[in-house]
């Protein structure tokens, strides 16, 4: 049988500028074909280009393009009867995929309703649709809106309206991205039943784990090119490209602990910066104790909420704590408890042993430098008419800023509107706080916005190693980054731990980053902490039933054994 | 608790408001409630403020110090008229009167207020109306027409809109008055009919119309790259089909919020039309009250405009959770 999709020499450039370069694939009826790459490598923009769904910016060039109909001289009506008939797309991010104004069913029955299903047999078709889907009770689902529907649900929502007029041809782009660990293995076997079906199935994807479970073949993508190409557990195992290997030896897991995860060399920080930053535990014992906290909210309908119920741990200095859970679990608002930055309902929170919790902000305050934070998101934090010079600045305590290079003199204000933040040139401290993450002094002038994730996560580090604390809570501080980035990121944090001796309080979602990094595992479920251990035991040697499913749930069969 | 914690989404409110909020009955009682308050206040405020004005509303009533009345007429009035009273008493009278409904009489009409306003407010109500209605048309017209188009069409587009919510309404009113109806002659220009009516609307609501156009072809930018329009356009849906069934309805949404404003600087605009097209309304009303010292009517007015303000913001609402059904089902979720 002929391929369904073919393309040969495939390249894609906007305004002029080239992101894909002569890409070629071949897509067989029944199988399933993944295309691997990190951000910018041209992988969603090779499967809009299947579609016709580039955009009138994009000049598409190839030798063939053929998805049952010439793409490259198709006219509007014949590329819309391909799509969704032909052809169903599952948008990456199922969250915002979904017309927030309209219900679940319309959209759905959108699809049916432009390629001429009669008004009348639309209903009855979503509800089954929906119900194929793994919807449970379709027909509440099709009334409501998606913003009343979880993540898991709203990517199955989108995969129902994908397969409504059951196409040949399923293209799914990151359809697991931004999903808790357990709704991603669900995702992943009503893709697999798809492809039971006979349907063929083009599968994109950040995640090597993602595509190793289905793929047939596999294609990976580094700045719109094609590095590697091949039968998916040959190049997994087998990875004959550098790029590959680099990819393949960045995942976190089990395996990888101790050892470095990116090419870049260990971090040499001089003996200066060491002792400038270094923690200096006030005495011993351990340096964070959160004993039996919990935490009730009133909703705005007046019933109460526990987020974090009878939570306990101790984080002894220069280990690293690892809390897993997913989303809605309490890890972030146990984070909050432990910086000090939300007060328990019940239970209380010590640091060096003496009481964090229950007291006024005046007591905390002169305390506060002893523990910083790394947050998810660094962009949203940081203010974005500042250089990252006057960011790391902000956070340096006022005391220790030499006279004359305070963050904000107060007479200064004016003149730093007119010449620009940090005219002056960094000060020694910002220096060493850069050249610590691993950034030269020139980033001091540029602007976040100017960064990339890697550098702001780096950036963030940096401002929140700035009052040398001996803790720092870090809430998913490399889910948003690249598979390498994430590498490249978690080596500098191993590196700085072992430089400086700083406790990390590490939450991820992620469990081989978590399983890579910690000493130690909290890991919750509905506000509670189900099962706590060393990493190993509670990896390898799960007690508790949802740890279990945790583990299984990870889907990294050869990778865990060849990685 | 500490003064510090963080906002969280979830931070209890005031309970009693809370409560109340969380259902629909409670919402609607809220709703009126604070219509009330702000009522009184409004005409508190217009009750105080016309009292601070200089001048002696006796003289007013006997037709304005040039009329130059005797003394004793003079002292007459305002005995009849309660103004020896103290200003608290006559203060308590007013509020007592607007309880059932009761603006007083006016002054130099020597009518009820409520009577004058109850003939008057109806062309003005139908000149906002018309005027909003064509705000919208040219909004959603410019918007589907050249929002997010490739090339020229999208600038020509929002530059017109710029040099349409620029153009001020009494200079737009007279040019139209001279073009349309003196030059061409298609219209009339004096009219109490529907066709006197197209021009003062077409004053008021084309630089409304240019206003509304900006912030709903923003919005239709921003929709337009959000990745549910991609979704349905992969669908095979049409672009045309998108950006009316999607993109526009999440446009509207800020254009709607600002219609219940839009509706009250109608009202405020239509002094200006009333008086250049001669037409009746509160507008003309107003003006006269203002300068004979018409102090009933002038609180009269000032009154029902409130209201009328009041009952737009409610109708945006209304409109809003249309439009927007995730309004809707966060009360049903909660009731």
């Amino acid at each position: 049988m002929s391929a369904l999709i073919t393309a040969e020499n495939l390249s894609v450039a906007f305004d002029g500028t080239e992101v894909v370069h002569d890409v070629s694939l071949s897509l067989r009826p029944g199988s399933c074909l993944g295309i691997v790459g990190e951000s910018g490598s041209g992988k969603s923009v090779t499967a809009r280009s299947l579609l016709g769904l580039n955009g009138e910016r994009a000049s598409v060039t190839a030798t063939r393009l053929e998805a049952g109909v010439d793409l490259l001289r198709a006219t509007p009506a014949e590329l819309r009867s391909l799509r969704g008939r032909r052809i169903g797309y599952v948008l990456q991010d199922a969250l915002v995929s979904l017309d927030p104004l309209r219900r679940v069913g319309a959209e759905i029955a959108e699809a049916l309703r432009v390629h001429g299903t009669p008004r009348g047999e639309r209903e009855g078709r979503v509800h089954e649709l929906l119900a194929a889907a793994g919807v449970p009770e379709p027909e509440l689902r099709a009334r409501q809106l998606p913003s009343e529907l979880s993540g898991g649900l709203r990517q199955r929502a989108l995969i129902a309206a994908a397969l409504a007029l059951d196409p040949e041809v399923l293209i799914a782009d990151e359809p697991t991205t931004a999903l808790d660990v357990t709704v991603q293995t669900q995702i992943l076997s009503l893709l697999e039943a798809s492809l039971a079906e006979g349907r063929a199935i083009i599968l994109i994807s950040h995640d090597l784990a993602v595509v190793e479970r289905l793929a047939d073949e596999v294609l990976v993508m580094k700045d719109g090119r094609v590095v590697e190409q091949g039968p998916t557990s040959q190049v997994l195992s087998r990875p004959q490209d550098p790029y590959t290997r680099r990819l393949l030896a960045a995942v976190p897991s089990a395996r990888s602990r101790g050892s470095r995860l990116s090419d870049v060399p260990p971090l040499e920080l001089s003996a200066r910066d060491r002792s400038a930053l270094r923690s200096r535990p006030a005495a011993d014992g351990p340096l964070l104790e959160v004993e039996d906290v919990s935490k009730r909210y009133r909703g705005p309908d007046g019933r109460e909420r526990t987020v974090v119920r009878d939570v306990s741990f101790a984080l002894e200095a220069g280990e690293t704590l690892g809390i897993v859970g997913e989303s809605g679990s309490g890890k972030s608002t146990t984070a909050q408890i432990a910086l000090g930055l939300t007060e328990p309902s019940a239970g209380r929170a010590l640091l060096d042993g003496q009481a964090w919790s229950g007291i006024p902000e005046r007591l905390r305050r002169p305390r506060r430098r002893r523990i910083s934070m790394v947050p998810q998101d660094p962009l949203g934090s940081f203010d974005p008419r500042w250089d990252v010079g006057r960011i790391i600045a902000d956070a340096i305590p006022a005391e220790e800023a030499p006279a004359g290079e305070a963050p904000s003199p107060r007479g200064g204000r004016w003149g730093r509107l007119f010449r620009g933040a940090g005219s002056r040139g960094p000060s020694e401290r910002v220096v060493e706080l850069l050249e610590a993450v691993g950034l030269g002094e020139g980033y001091a002038r540029r602007h976040p916005l100017s960064l990339s994730g890697g550098q702001r996560q780096r950036v963030a580090i940096a401002r929140a190693l700035a009052t040398a604390p001996e803790i720092l809570v870090l809430d998913e501080p490399v889910s948003a980054l690249d598979v390498s980035i994430q590498a490249q990121v978690l080596d500098l944090l191993a590196d700085l731990q072992k430089a400086l001796g700083t406790a990390h309080l590490f939450i991820s979602h992620d469990l081989g980053v978590v399983h890579h990094v910690s000493d130690r595992v909290l890991v919750m479920q509905d506000g509670q902490v189900v099962e706590q251990g060393t990493a190993d035991d509670v990896f390898f040697r799960p007690r508790h039933p949802y740890t279990r499913e945790l583990v299984d749930a990870l889907p990294h069969p050869t990778l865990q054994e060849t990685a | 608790m500490t003064t510090d914690t963080p906002s969280t989404p979830l931070a209890p409110a005031g309970p009693l408001l809370a409560r109340l909020r969380a259902s629909l009955p409670g919402r609607i009682l809220v709703r009126v409630l604070s219509a009330v308050v702000l009522l009184w206040a409004v005409a508190t405020i217009v009750f105080f403020l016309q009292h601070l004005v200089p001048g002696d509303p006796a003289l007013a009533i006997l037709g304005g110090a040039a009329a130059n009345p005797p003394p004793d007429a003079v002292a007459a009035v305002r005995a009849q008229y309660g103004f020896d009273q103290p200003l608290l008493v006559q203060y308590g009278h007013f509020l007592g009167g607007l309880l059932h409904g009761d603006l007083g009489d006016s002054y130099t009409m020597k009518e009820p207020v409520v009577a004058i306003i109850a003939e008057q407010i109806v062309p003005t109500l139908q000149l906002t109306a018309a005027s909003l209605a064509i705000a919208w048309a040219i909004a959603i017209a410019s918007t589907l027409l050249s929002a997010g188009r490739p090339g020229l069409l999208a600038r020509i587009g929002s530059g017109l809109e710029v040099v349409l919510a620029a153009l001020p309404d009494f200079w737009l009113g007279v040019v139209l008055l001279v073009v349309f109806a003196v030059t061409l002659r298609w219209l009339p220009v004096v009219d109490g009919g529907p066709a006197g009516l197209v021009l003062p609307a077409l004053t008021l609501g084309v630089p409304l119309g240019g206003f509304l156009a900006q912030v709903t072809r923003d919005e239709f930018d921003a929709a337009s790259r959000q990745p549910f329009v991609l979704s349905a356009l992969s669908r095979g849906a049409r672009l045309g089909d998108v950006r009316r069934r999607h993109i526009l309805r999440h446009a509207a949404l800020p254009g709607i919020a600002l219609s219940g404003w839009g509706l009250g600087s109608l009202i405020s605009g239509a002094v200006v039309v009333e008086v250049i097209f001669s037409r009746q309304g509160i507008g003309q009303v107003l003006v006269t009250a203002v300068t004979s010292q018409d102090l009933p009517l002038v609180i009269g007015v000032t009154f029902v405009v409130a209201l009328v303000y009041v009952i737009a913001n409610i109708l945006t609402d209304i409109a809003a959770v249309a439009v927007d059904p995730r309004l809707r089902s966060s009360i049903g979720d909660a009731s």
